[in-house]
């Protein structure tokens, strides 16, 4: 490793308004190194990278690339400079060739012809080099989460990059992909490529990175070789204090809430969504759904939650079947369903904190009469639920989207649980929130549970599911496995049903086989 | 709160924009824009007239802030206003006889279902088939213009009109009674600022108001919540189309008594300017009337001093949506120049 450094971050200082997303923050990245730079949701990770990027500009501070000021607000100087990213959610066409995909927007609009076959031996040397497995006339369309993974890094490499930073890349992957990515990932730097990836899963910056800096509050708070450190210092570094830990005493399962029976659903045009579903949640019970997110877990939660219709098999809520279930039906039968993008189908953005806490009970007697609203009632209503849940907002009259993600789930949680349901549906309740939320509301799902209520999670998040769940069923491309017990597996294991490997009881023998 | 200011600096925006036209017609902006005040409300008769043009403009204004809250975009309102209006011609030329306080209400009861009933189509089209509603409701004022045409040049022609294309007019009990004598003031002033205030009242405290709120703002978080979605988007255009047909039965049973084809002088558009223009809030509504009113009526008698063609009431009026839609977007956006 060099001593001068290939990146140098210099007291970057960000403000918006009163909010101050970077404070004076110090990065250096050498050539060679994989650095993950850590922090919970609006640590100013993000507003980092896009001031790397030439997306926004520092109010203070300077970027130096080998040595040299970086010209700031500038995209294109970085990508000359050779910053390369990759973002969270893929920019691919889907209906073009990686070969397309990955020249696109590097060939002048006024040349006549295109300069394929140079293009061609290039990608076909980089994809040889690094051990990417894509064929370059492949549609993108066919390829796997992974291999899409790979066609950006190797658009990254094609414009000659030199430090790469990815942007949450596990979130999509399965723990075998991400392994494999983070083989991708060594071989780059140890060509000299230097590479951050910005993440807040503990496990994999302790498995993949060199260093790693925490960001809190805007500022670089702590900063270490990752072999000197470990997951308890960096979670605690991460939220300032003592990680809040979450109590799971497995409960004896009571009668059955609810139970779907080789449940099927087919879309209009006979393309099978689920198939032979079969799920049963007790009282006192979490059942967890694992699986990469796209294999039928949409489905799974909107039809519990009353907005698909069972094509074939037997849907049964509190022993009776149910044909024609409606959101409200469901509402009324007593499940509480928490959706999966809070922000665009849990509330109503341009509505204030009040009517969205109102949103499946302003029908109800207690709030209206003769089909006038009680907005004194719906107050008080609002203002209980806002202390015993801690949702913080501007006030119960503030529109609703002012609010930050874990507020937001704080109050669908509120209204949820504050019905008492016997059944809840969580659909990655936990996606995007800070560890203290994330606790905050394992803890109420636990809580409920313990109060009878059965309770249906589906998470991406193994560490989630075997922290807080009784049996874990994964899904894979529209069916459920038989429930398995948490304590007896892991997480490689799940990962291997996630991508379809259905028999886990003989994936030690495979690999056994394998190794 | 930045959103109470997009009204007053789309008006303003407008009037620049006209003052440099008037400039161009060659003359001064300050005696145009002085004229124009003055013929709108320089005299009890101005401000009657003013008055009586705004009525109507209250009511397609209501009918378009009402639908669009719910994103339902009714550009149907002038032919809901002459469904109105053929209700009110067919029920109160003689078919039925009540006395006036049971006229006029059945009449404006006939006239809104007959509105709503037009709107029902598209609106059915839309939540069945995901069919425009923009496209349906615009070419849908055509047909029934035309059919209008067809029927005070045919079957409902007057023979005692001497030969004028207007239908008969409406019995006595059922015209609208004048509030100040010697002008054209008359009583549907009243009934469509009581319209505004039970509007308002119907948006901001009822459950149907909270639910065309929701739908139109999230329609996704609106059904998952148990709102049922379509049957508030159907309520909502009985609701739009009754509130224009309302305009129709005021027209016709207020100002003119009978039916003719240029009973509207497309009231059903400018009542979209008008909802635009109060960010869609029924009691909002009434000041955004006054002022397309003041320019309408102020225009006329502003080009009959200067050598102004009245068309740049039209113009003001149009520059004003133009302004307000790219005021609404200065309030979300900043632009870069980069």
């Amino acid at each position: 490793m060099n001593n001068e450094p290939l990146l140098s971050l210099k007291g970057i200082t960000k403000t918006f308004g009163s909010l101050v997303a970077n404070d004076g923050i110090d990065l250096d990245l050498y050539k060679g190194e994989i650095l993950a730079l850590l922090g919970e949701n609006g640590a100013g990770k993000t507003t980092l990278m896009n001031i790397l990027f030439g997306h926004y500009v520092a109010d203070k501070g300077v970027v130096e690339i080998n040595g040299h000021a970086l010209l700031p607000g500038s995209p294109k100087e970085a990508l000359k400079e050779g910053l390369g990213m990759v973002h969270q959610h893929f920019t691919l066409a889907d209906n073009m060739t990686v070969l397309d995909n990955i020249m696109l927007g590097t060939e002048s609009l006024l040349s006549l012809s295109r300069k394929n076959t140079g293009a061609i031996e290039k990608i076909k040397n980089l994809t040889k080099q690094y051990e990417i497995d894509v064929n370059p006339h492949s549609l993108v369309k066919n390829l796997s989460v992974g291999q899409r993974q790979r066609v950006e890094i190797l658009k990254a490499l094609y414009r000659d990059v030199r430090i790469l930073i990815l942007d949450e890349p596990t979130a999509v992957l399965t723990p075998q992909e991400s392994d494999h990515l983070f083989a991708t990932l060594r071989l780059l730097v140890d060509e000299g490529l230097a590479i951050i990836f910005i993440t807040h899963k503990l496990r994999e910056v302790m498995a993949a990175s060199d260093r790693c800096l925490v960001l809190r509050h805007g500022k670089n708070i702590y900063e270490s070789k990752t072999s000197e450190t470990s997951i308890d210092k960096l979670a605690q570094e991460m939220v300032g204090g003592e990680l809040p830990r979450v109590e799971r005493i497995p409960a004896v399962p009571g009668e059955v809430m609810l139970s779907l029976e080789e449940i099927g659903v087919t879309d209009s045009s006979g393309y099978h969504l689920l198939e032979n579903i079969s799920l049963t949640v007790n009282s006192r019970e979490i059942v967890g759904i694992a699986g990469v997110s796209g294999n039928g877990q949409s489905q799974l939660a909107d039809l519990i939650s009353g907005l698909l219709k069972p094509s074939s098999g037997t849907f049964t809520l509190h022993g009776k079947q149910i044909s024609n279930p409606t959101p409200l039906f469901m509402i009324k039968q007593g499940v509480g369903r928490i959706p999966e993008d809070r922000t665009s189908t849990g509330i109503v953005g341009d509505m204030s904190v009040l009517e969205n806490m109102a949103l499946e009970s302003y029908w109800k007697d207690e709030f209206n009469r003769y089909g006038l609203i009680d907005f004194k009632a719906l107050l008080e209503h609002t203002e209980s639920l806002s202390k015993q849940f801690d949702v913080r907002s501007g006030g119960p009259n503030a529109s609703a989207r002012t609010m930050s993600g874990g507020n937001i789930q704080k109050l669908i949680l509120a209204r949820v649980l504050s019905e008492n349901p016997s059944v809840i549906i969580a659909n990655q309740p936990t996606w995007g929130l800070d560890v203290g939320a994330t606790a905050f509301v394992h803890r109420q799902l636990i809580e409920a549970s313990r109060n009878g209520a059965g309770v249906v999670l589906i998470s991406e998040d193994l560490d989630e599911l075997f922290g807080v769940v009784d049996t874990i069923q994964v899904m894979y491309q529209g069916t459920l496995s038989k429930p398995i017990d948490p304590a007896k597996t892991t997480a490689s294991e799940l990962g291997l049903a996630m991508s379809g490997h259905r028999d886990i009881e003989h994936s030690s023998l495979l690999r056994e086989a394998v190794a | 709160m930045l959103q109470a200011v997009v009204p007053f600096s789309a008006a303003l925006a407008a009037l620049l924009c006209c003052s440099v036209l008037i400039i161009w017609a060659g003359a001064s902006p300050f005696e145009a824009f002085a004229l124009l005040v003055k013929g709108a409300v320089g005299s009890k008769f101005a401000i009657s007239e003013t008055l009586t043009r705004a009525t109507p403009l209250i009511f397609t204004g209501l009918a378009a802030a009402v639908a669009f809250r719910a994103k339902l975009w009714n550009i149907g309102a002038e032919g809901q206003f002459y469904a109105g209006a053929c209700m009110a011609t067919w029920l109160g030329t003689g078919v039925v006889d009540l006395p006036a306080w049971l006229m006029v209400p059945f009449l404006f009861a006939a006239g809104a279902i007959a509105g709503g009933l037009l709107l029902l189509g598209p609106t059915l089209l839309k939540t069945k088939l995901a069919v425009d509603e923009v496209v349906t409701t615009l070419l849908l004022n055509f047909i029934v213009l035309l059919f209008v045409n067809w029927l005070v040049f045919g079957p409902w022609k007057d023979p005692m009109a001497m030969g004028w294309p207007q239908a008969e007019p409406v019995i006595d009990s059922a015209l609208l009674g004048l509030i100040i004598p010697k002008t054209r003031l008359h009583w549907g002033l009243i009934i469509a600022l009581f319209t505004s205030i039970a509007v308002w009242f119907l948006m901001r405290f009822t459950t149907w108001g909270y639910e065309i709120r929701s739908v139109g703002h999230n329609p996704k978080a609106s059904g998952f919540a148990g709102i049922p979605v379509n049957k508030v988007v159907i309520r909502t255009a009985l609701l739009s189309g009754g509130l224009a047909g309302f305009a129709g039965v005021s027209e016709l049973c207020g100002l003119k008594g009978y039916l003719t084809l240029d009973l509207s002088p497309g009231f059903g558009y400018s009542g979209i300017v008008v909802a635009m223009l109060a960010s869609l809030h029924p009691l909002g509504v009434i000041l955004s009337s006054l002022f397309i009113a003041i320019l309408s009526i102020g225009a006329d008698s502003m080009s009959r001093s200067l050598n102004i063609s009245n068309y740049i009431a039209d113009v003001a009026t149009s520059i004003s949506l133009l302004a307000v839609l790219v005021s609404m977007l200065l309030t979300k956006y900043r632009i870069r120049w980069r």
